[in-house]
C-alpha cells in the first residue's frame, strides 16, 4: 500500500507540469483555436522530445513506462493545463492497438507514434452506436486476397490529421455480436475514404470517415480475423482511464480557479468566499474531487488486473468521474457567476472539457447500468 | 503507487481473521450482525477478549499495554471485524480520553487511568455537549470554581452516550468567563459517583435510550483531576479532531452494510424479480458501491499519509462527511428493501429475545431503528455543516 509516486514518476509528472506552465498557457490555447489549427506541431514535437508518447508505451512496446499510473499521470497534466495535443488519439488508441495486435511489420510503427512522426487514430464508432464498443457494422469482404471496406465511422478523434487510420470492420455475425470484428491499418489516402473534418465543443479535432469501396491488402488486418474486441475492450479501458484522469486534471484548475475567485472577489463590502451559502458548496467540491482522485487510482491500480476486475473498475471510476465532473463543473460556474461563462476566460475551457468527457467512451448512466451487469455477470 | 498490501500487512490481516473466527463468540457477533443491542456486560466481554491479545488499544504506545499499530493496521482490523461482525470497541475511554492523557496528561495520570480502562475498571463517557453548547461546543458553561484543593462543578451536560454504563466522565468545564469562550475551558475528570451528580436517560428517535442527560450541582472535583492547565482545555479537545480520527470515514462498517444489504436485495422478491434486478433500486445500490470503492482509497491515502507522519487536517473532515453520506444511504436502501417487514418495533427482540412474528426475516427489526439511529452521524462529532465550514477554511484562509 502505497499511494506516494516513485521518483521516475515524480520526476516525469515535474518535467511535464513545468514544461505545460511555460509552454501552454490558455492564451496558446485560445490562439490555436482560433487559428482553427486541430494541435500545436511544435509543442507535439516538444512533448515527443521530453518521452511523453514514450511514458505511455511499455519497454517491449518501445516505450519506458505504460503502466496505469503512468497514463493517469501524463493525462492529469494534460488536463490540468486544456492541452488539445492527439496523445489520446494518435498514441493510447492508435498506437495502442497497433502494439497489442499489430505484427513485426505493424509493431513497428509505434515506434514512429512514439516519436511523432506518425499520427494515428481509431475509427470505430459509428453512426446510433452510443457507447456499445460491439455495434460494427461497417463491413469487411474478403475478394480472393483482397479485403474491401464500407460503411461510415463518426466521432473520429484525431481523424483528419491521422496519417493512417485504425479501422473497425465486421467479417461475420451481426451488428451487436463482439465476436467478428476485425481491424486494418487503412492509408488516410487510400482510394475510397474520405475523411471530413470538425471541431467539438471542447476545441479537439475530429472528424467523420466514409469508406466506399476500400481495397485493402489482407496483411492490412491487425491480428486475426474476426477476434478483435478484447483489444478493443482492452485498448478503450486505457482511453477511459486517460480521459478520467484528464477529466481530474481538468477538476484541479477549475477548482483552484474557483478558490482564487472566492478569495479575490468583493460583493457586500467583502470576498464572497466569506458566505457560507458558498462556502459549504465548495466544500463539497473539494471533497468530491478527492473522491475523483482515488477513483482515478483505483482503475490506474487494475488495469493490468484480468478482464473482470478491469472492466468493475473502468464503469465505476467512469461513472464516479461523471457525476464529480458534472457537479465540480457546474458548481465552478455557479460561484464564478457571469464571468465562469465567457470564452475568454479559462474556466470556461475546463468546464467544457470535463463535461464532455462524460460523452466518451461511455457516460455516468451507460457505465451504472454496465456496472450492475458485471456484478451480476460475477456473481 | 501500489494498491497492494505487503506481505507483513497480509500476514497481519490473517492473525486478525484467525483471531476473530476463534475468539469472537458467535452469541455476539449474531447480535451484532442482526443490529440488535449490546448490555454492558456483552460489551465488557469483547474488551476483555481483546484486551487478554494485546489488542484493545490499537494505538497507545506499547509501553501503556497499547498494541502500537500504525494506521494501515488499524484499518485492517477494522475492516476485518466489521465483516465478522464483531462489537466496535467503546471508544470514549480507549480512543477519546487516552490520546489526551498520553499527550497533556501527567504521568500520575497515565500510571492511574490507563490500566484502568484496559482491564474494565473505569467506564468513561464524553462530557462535551450541553443544551446550550452543540455545534457551538466552545460557549459550554458547566463552571468548575476552585476551591482549596477542590473544584465545585455546576451545571449539564447532554447527549452523554452510554453514560448509564460509566463510572468517571471526561468534562469541558468553564474556569474563566473573562475571556475569549474558547480561552477559559478546562479538561476535568470526574467521578461519576460523587455526591451532586445525576445522569437521565435520553429515550431517542430509534426507541433506545443511549444517550443521557448527565447534572452536576455542587460537585467537589480533586484539583489533581485537572488534565494539563487550567483553561487550555479547547486545545486539548482540538487535537482529537486531527489526530485520532482515522475511522472517522466508518469505511469497515460500511463495506459490512453493502455485503448486508446485497444479500436482502438478492434474497428479496419484488415484482416477480429479486429487488437486486430491480433497475431503480439496483441503481441506487450500484451508486453507493461506486462511491464506497472510492471511499475505501480516499480513507487509505489519508491513512497511509498519516502513517508516514502527516496529521490530516481538513481531511479527516472529507472524510466524515463523505463516509457518513455514505453509510445513511446504506441505512437507507436496507430499510427500504424491508419493505412493509420493517415496520413492526421488537424492542425485547433487539434486546436478545426471540423473534415472535411469523416468517418475519430476521434482520428486518433491526432495519428501521438503524436507519433512524444513524441520522446521528451527520449531527454528532462536529455536524457535517460544521465540516464544511473546516474544509473551506482550511483552503480559503479568509
Amino acid at each position: 500500500m502505497d499511494f506516494t509516486l516513485t521518483e521516475d514518476r515524480a520526476m516525469l509528472q515535474d518535467m511535464l507540469r513545468r514544461f505545460l506552465s511555460e509552454n501552454y498557457d490558455h492564451e496558446t490555447r485560445r490562439a490555436l483555436l482560433a487559428r482553427a489549427e486541430p494541435f500545436d506541431r511544435a509543442i507535439w514535437g516538444q512533448l515527443a522530445e521530453l518521452g511523453i508518447l514514450g511514458a505511455l508505451f511499455t519497454e517491449a512496446q518501445g516505450g519506458f513506462a505504460g503502466a496505469g499510473f503512468d497514463i493517469a499521470l501524463v493525462f492529469e497534466e494534460l488536463g490540468r493545463a486544456g492541452v488539445i495535443e492527439p496523445l489520446l488519439s494518435s498514441a493510447v488508441l492508435g498506437g495502442g492497438l497497433l502494439a497489442l495486435l499489430g505484427n513485426d511489420s505493424q509493431q513497428a510503427m509505434v515506434e514512429e507514434v512514439i516519436t511523432g512522426a506518425a499520427l494515428l487514430a481509431f475509427a470505430h464508432t459509428e453512426p446510433g452506436a452510443r457507447y456499445d464498443l460491439s455495434a460494427v457494422g461497417v463491413t469487411a469482404k474478403d475478394a480472393k486476397a483482397e479485403i474491401v471496406l464500407n460503411g461510415t465511422k463518426t466521432h473520429v478523434l484525431g481523424g483528419a490529421e491521422a496519417q493512417r487510420l485504425v479501422v473497425s470492420a465486421r467479417e461475420t455475425g451481426t451488428r451487436h455480436d463482439p465476436a467478428g470484428i476485425s481491424l486494418f491499418l487503412v492509408p488516410a489516402d487510400a482510394p475510397g475514404v474520405t475523411v471530413a473534418q470538425h471541431v467539438t465543443i471542447d476545441g479537439f479535432s475530429a472528424a467523420t470517415v466514409t469508406l466506399t469501396d476500400v481495397v485493402l491488402p489482407a496483411s492490412a488486418r491487425l491480428g486475426a480475423a474476426g477476434a478483435a474486441f478484447d483489444a478493443i475492450e482492452t485498448v478503450t479501458a486505457r482511453a477511459t482511464l486517460a480521459v478520467s484522469a484528464e477529466a481530474l486534471g481538468a477538476m484541479e484548475s477549475a477548482k483552484a480557479m474557483t478558490i482564487s475567485y472566492l478569495k479575490e472577489r468583493q460583493q457586500f463590502g467583502r470576498p464572497i468566499g466569506k458566505f457560507q451559502a458558498l462556502q459549504h458548496r465548495m466544500a463539497d467540491v473539494l471533497t468530491e474531487v478527492e473522491q475523483a482522485r482515488s477513483a482515478v487510482v483505483n482503475l490506474a491500480g487494475h488495469l493490468e488486473a484480468p478482464r473482470a476486475v478491469r472492466e468493475r473498475n473502468v464503469s465505476a471510476t467512469k461513472n464516479l468521474i461523471g457525476r464529480v465532473g458534472a457537479l465540480v463543473a457546474e458548481e465552478a460556474v455557479q460561484l464564478h457567476g457571469g464571468i465562469g461563462m465567457t470564452d475568454e476566460y479559462a474556466l470556461s475551457h475546463f468546464v467544457r472539457r470535463i463535461v464532455m468527457i462524460d460523452h466518451m467512451f461511455g457516460d455516468v448512466d451507460h457505465h451504472l447500468e454496465r456496472f450492475i451487469q458485471l456484478g451480476q455477470e460475477a456473481a | 503507487m501500489d494498491l497492494s498490501y505487503t506481505p507483513a500487512q497480509q500476514a497481519f490481516r490473517t492473525e486478525v481473521r484467525d483471531f476473530l473466527a476463534t475468539s469472537l463468540p458467535k452469541r455476539l457477533s449474531d447480535k451484532v450482525r442482526l443490529g440488535k443491542r449490546l448490555s454492558k456486560a456483552e460489551m465488557e466481554e469483547w474488551h476483555a477478549l481483546l484486551n487478554g491479545r494485546g489488542w484493545l488499544a490499537p494505538n497507545w504506545p506499547a509501553a501503556y499495554g497499547g498494541a502500537e499499530w500504525d494506521a494501515v493496521q488499524r484499518q485492517i482490523f477494522e475492516e476485518e471485524a466489521c465483516l465478522a461482525h464483531a462489537p466496535r470497541a467503546v471508544p470514549f475511554g480507549l480512543t477519546m480520553l487516552a490520546p489526551v492523557l498520553l499527550a497533556f496528561g501527567s504521568e500520575a495520570q497515565k500510571q492511574h487511568y490507563l490500566p484502568r480502562i484496559l482491564n474494565g475498571e473505569d467506564w468513561w463517557c464524553q462530557g462535551y455537549s450541553e443544551p446550550g453548547a452543540g455545534s457551538d461546543l466552545a460557549s459550554v458553561k458547566t463552571r468548575a470554581l476552585r476551591d482549596g484543593d477542590h473544584y465545585v462543578v455546576n451545571g449539564q451536560k447532554t447527549w452523554t452516550t452510554l453514560g448509564q454504563h460509566a463510572n468517571w466522565i471526561f468534562c469541558l468545564v468553564r474556569t474563566d468567563t473573562d475571556c475569549k469562550p474558547q480561552a477559559g475551558i478546562s479538561f476535568l475528570l470526574i467521578d461519576m459517583a460523587s455526591p451532586g451528580v445525576k445522569v437521565r436517560p435520553i429515550t431517542l428517535i430509534d426507541g433506545e435510550a443511549e444517550v443521557n442527560e448527565v447534572f452536576f450541582d455542587d460537585v467537589r472535583v480533586p484539583v489533581e483531576n485537572l488534565v494539563g492547565e487550567e483553561n487550555k482545555g479547547w486545545t486539548y479537545a482540538k487535537y482529537l479532531l486531527t489526530h485520532e480520527r482515522t475511522n472517522i470515514a466508518g469505511v469497515g462498517f460500511s463495506n459490512a452494510a453493502l455485503a448486508t444489504l446485497k444479500q436482502v436485495a438478492a434474497a428479496t422478491q419484488s415484482g416477480g424479480r429479486s429487488l437486486a434486478e430491480n433497475p431503480h433500486f439496483a441503481a441506487r445500490m450500484a451508486q453507493v458501491e461506486i462511491d464506497l470503492m472510492a471511499m475505501r482509497t480516499t480513507n487509505l491515502r489519508v491513512v497511509s499519509a498519516a502513517a508516514r507522519g502527516q496529521a490530516p487536517g481538513a481531511e479527516s473532515s472529507m472524510l466524515k462527511v463523505k463516509g457518513t453520506q455514505i453509510r445513511q444511504e446504506l441505512t437507507s436502501l436496507l430499510r427500504r428493501a424491508t419493505g412493509p417487514d420493517a415496520l413492526p418495533f421488537l424492542p425485547e427482540y433487539l434486546d436478545g429475545g426471540d423473534n415472535q412474528i411469523t416468517d418475519l426475516p430476521d434482520h428486518a427489526p433491526a432495519t428501521a431503528p438503524t436507519y433512524f439511529n444513524m441520522r446521528k452521524l451527520s449531527i454528532f462529532g462536529g455536524s457535517n455543516e460544521i465540516q464544511r465550514g473546516i474544509i473551506t477554511k482550511a483552503i480559503l484562509e479568509l
